[in-house]
């Protein structure tokens, strides 16, 4: 028998389910010959090895923001700030790929460095505003948002533009500044492998040091830390600094991961799609590891549908809201919890 | 049952977070009646009532009213169908004035306006009917607690209650007060209303009511009538077993004094004095006792040890250990050895969603011991949180279930663990066994008397007077922000001379407070 405890597990696959059935039926009105449609959506991520390197790609940069938003989430901060700064440490991060020349690996090292410490020190001002004033977290970091987007489009139009291309995009990268692919045949980068032990060590920070035990209590009851002995400002402004940092790093990495030159002219998403992803996670870093898997297969497998057959994959938002909408729906699978409880009640 | 105004029929009601507050309980009330339902705290008499006031609906069950069955999902349900609730802390607005809180959400209009004056009629022609004399332009927050009291009783007449329930009304009075509304209450009955008393002090439910429900654990122990059944009988139900609130104190000799309050003074940010001219002291091995109806200064002088000085606007020197700590924070101050048991321990003492364990680490995650190199030390917590958990015998299922899991009365336990076991010199101890199970709260009486005997100092805030009567070794009252009494026999005091200071009807001179303040 299910016990009560497995309640938060079940409801969160319930949700995935429901938002796939809800998927499959809108294909089934939509597309001339559902069956086939949904057999690609759901098998023709999987199917090829560049197929399954795109889904890998994709999930790099939501590991990395879907980990700062649990954090964040985790000391229950509504920080939405992570889409800034991925954008911004991106163009700080090309900076550094354009006009530096180092050798071998410094140079990324060197570009992925600036990208996380501006990504870190650009957090830390909701942050403080937060732990000093009590500003609103999500408002100042969406605010934020804009402003980052808009300050590294401007870098991007009058100081890194590339007048020679035909696009809005920057110089090239030093190839030295790129990150080298880990699988032939794929454009996995070893950005896979920094954001795995970047997760872990989260893991570790998050569950076994002081500092990280005084980020879960401060978000698990303010009032009772702060009663405690513990000096929450510090806290709240610590884990901004530690978001932005992964954040940043992400934007970096992305930048250098995947393109030879910044391109992005309008914010990329991934930093909301991070909250997605922490939602999913339960705001546990290991576990963010499967969640931006599972959104990068459905978001591969609708691009390839749309691709592939006569679904267009906008379909994605759909799924994307109804998990969203469930998973933040506490009510959602009440009923079910409290007939539960009756019984295990009644049967003490 | 023929005359039965109200029944309820195997209500069960299991909380989300697992807590089951009721099971399979029966309650009928009969029209005309003054009904007690009686239990210790944590016995599940306020879920009850929840559930037929339509604040919560029952897990399980059936309500019948008047022998129909009904459907009550919201108090306006619960109104509509006669029933008013005054609860134990008061839904009114302090910044309006009587009048107004009487019509709140059924204001009478003129035009587009409000019709203060119909209001004010109103309340008047209620107050007369049910001769309960109150004031319809005085403004609620200047009022005392027994006028607010009525303010509320009068607000569930004024919207057609048939049934009365009252939450515990008896804790915040005095005995003269409680005396005051038991005369109200007959008057009520007289006139044809039906009442619902919930109380878990004995005498009170003797004195006036005709049939008593008992619960216990949750569950119903029986409908008895009041006249055939002693206090004893109804004790040995209530709890299981005769309470005995009596203890063995160890004989101790104070030793120096590790708390010294001296003329402190604390106004709020509109310039009222919250606290003045309070002065004691509190010497090792001794246990002070801090008495006063809810609201004269105990909050803000608990505050004021703990760290609440910082950024106040206050007079006078608060001194741990010789250490002024006035411009020090939390930490400093936990640093003095001083612990503190918050009255609240939802909202300060635990993190619910947390562990047992890490909830019971909370002040001491810091020291060498609990850290191995950059790390936590597992293995090391695993072994306190479990000894700890058996010391203190906190039933739940492993050190790592949720607090938030647990009853009331073991998350106490939890609190109290941590908060006893770091070696305290000096503890403030604010309201430490309220809503918790009598077994659960002779089990803290008992550790707060290893304390004493382990030389520890103690601040003990409580309106539980037997509590505070039988631990402290001395025992202020506070009234207005202000002690207006000092008594160093605590055992001989009687609570209705207690009363008396409480109510602010009697004061002692200078002197005889002074003698708080006893240095060796």
């Amino acid at each position: 028998m299910f016990k009560v405890k497995y309640f938060e597990a079940i409801r969160t696959a319930a949700v995935i389910v429901i938002a796939l059935i809800i998927a499959f039926l809108i294909i089934s009105l939509v597309s001339d010959q559902p069956v086939k449609t949904i057999g690609i959506f759901l098998l023709e991520p999987l199917s090829t090895k560049g197929h399954i390197g795109n889904v890998i790609e994709m999930a790099i940069p939501l590991m990395f923001t879907g980990l700062a938003v649990s954090l964040l989430f985790r000391a229950n901060m509504f920080n939405l700030g992570a889409e800034g700064i991925f954008y911004f440490s991106g163009v700080v991060a090309s900076v550094l790929a354009i006009h530096l020349s180092l050798g071998g690996w410094l140079h990324p090292l060197a570009a992925i460095a600036a990208g996380s410490i501006a990504g870190a020190l650009l957090s830390a001002i909701p942050g403080i505003l937060k732990a000093k004033w009590n500003a609103n977290e999500l408002v100042t970091s969406l605010m934020f948002n804009n402003i980052l987007f808009g300050v590294g489009l401007y870098l991007l139009n009058y100081h890194l533009r590339d007048a020679k291309a035909f696009a809005n995009v920057s110089f090239k990268f030093e190839k030295t500044a790129q990150l080298s692919k880990l699988f032939a045949g794929t454009r996995i980068h070893t950005g896979l492998i920094i954001v795995l032990v970047l997760i872990v060590l989260a893991h570790l920070f998050l569950y076994r040091t002081k500092w990280g035990y005084e980020l879960r209590m401060t978000g698990a009851n303010r009032e009772f830390a702060r009663y405690s002995g513990m000096k929450t400002a510090k806290v709240i402004i610590l884990v901004h600094l530690i978001a932005g940092f992964i954040a940043g790093m992400g934007g970096s990495v992305e930048v250098l991961g995947m393109y030879s030159r910044f391109q992005w002219t309008s914010l990329p998403g991934y930093g909301l799609d991070g909250a997605l992803v922490a939602m999913l996670a339960k705001n546990n870093p290991l576990s963010v590891i499967a969640s931006a898997l599972f959104l990068a297969y459905i978001r591969i497998g609708a691009d390839l549908m749309a691709r592939l057959s006569d679904v267009p994959s906008e379909m994605i938002s759909i799924i994307q809201a109804v998990i969203i909408l469930l998973i933040s729906a506490e009510q959602f699978l009440k009923f079910w919890k409290n007939r539960m409880l009756l019984k295990e009640a009644k049967e003490a | 049952m023929a005359n039965a105004l109200l029944e309820m029929r195997g209500i069960t009601k299991v909380y989300p977070n697992g807590v089951v507050a009721n099971k399979n309980v029966e309650f009928s009330l009969r029209e005309g009646e003054i009904h007690a339902i009686a239990g210790e705290n944590g016995a599940g008499k306020s879920t009850l009532m929840k559930i037929m006031f339509g604040m919560e609906e029952p897990s399980d069950g059936e309500i019948y009213i008047r022998g129909d069955k009904v459907k009550l999902q919201s108090p306006q349900d619960a109104i509509d169908r006669g029933i008013g609730m005054v609860h134990q802390h008061f839904m009114l607005v302090p910044s309006f004035t009587v009048a107004e809180n009487m019509v709140l959400g059924m204001e009478p209009r003129k035009g587009v306006g409000f019709d203060y004056s119909e209001a004010v009629r109103l309340t008047e022609e209620t107050a007369r009917k049910y001769n309960l004399a109150v004031n319809p332009k005085a403004k609620v927050e200047d009022l005392t607690v027994g006028m607010k009291q009525k303010v509320e009783i009068l607000k569930a007449l004024v919207r057609g209650a048939q049934i009365l329930i009252l939450d515990e009304p008896t804790a915040v009075l005095t005995p003269q007060e409680t005396e005051e509304l038991f005369h109200e209450l007959q008057q009520l009955k007289e006139q044809g209303h039906t009442i619902v008393f919930i109380s878990h002090k004995l005498k009170e439910v003797k004195a006036i009511c005709d049939r008593i429900t008992i619960m216990r654990g949750g569950r119903s122990e029986g409908v008895f009538q009041i006249s055939e059944v002693s206090e004893q009988e109804i004790s040995r139900l209530m709890v299981g077993r005769d309470v005995v609130l009596k203890y063995e104190k160890d004989k101790t000799s104070p030793g120096k004094p590790v708390l010294a309050v001296d003329r402190l003074g604390v106004t709020d940010s509109l310039g009222k004095a919250l606290l003045s001219e309070v002065s004691f002291s509190v010497r090792e091995g001794q246990i002070v006792g801090i008495a006063g109806v809810e609201g004269n200064g105990q909050t803000q002088l608990v505050e004021a040890l703990t760290g609440g000085l910082r950024g106040v606007s206050a007079s006078g020197s608060v001194l741990v250990q010789g250490t002024d700590i006035r411009d020090a924070d939390i930490l400093d101050i936990r640093g003095l050895g001083v612990s503190y048991i918050p009255e609240d321990r939802m909202r300060q003492g635990s993190a619910g969603e947390a562990s047992i364990a890490d909830n019971l680490i909370s002040t001491r995650y810091r020291s060498k011991d609990m850290n191995k190199g950059p790390f936590l030390n597992g293995s090391k917590i695993a072994a306190l949180a479990a000894s700890l958990v058996e010391e203190f015998k906190v039933r739940c299922s492993g050190p790592q279930q949720p607090i938030g899991m647990l009853s009331g009365g073991n998350m106490q336990k939890v609190v109290v663990a941590r908060e006893c076991s770091t070696n305290p010199q000096l503890l403030i101890a604010e309201q430490p066994t309220r809503g918790v199970d009598i077994g659960a709260a002779q089990f803290i009486h008992r550790k707060l008397l290893e304390l004493r005997s382990d030389h520890c100092a103690i601040v003990l805030v409580s309106a539980d007077l037997n509590e505070i009567l039988e631990l402290s070794d001395s025992l202020l009252v506070m009234y207005e922000g202000q002690i207006v009494a000092y008594f160093d026999q605590p055992s001989a005091v009687s609570e209705e001379e207690l009363g008396l200071y409480m109510l602010g009807i009697h004061r002692q001179d200078k002197e005889q407070t002074g003698r708080a303040v006893n240095h060796v």
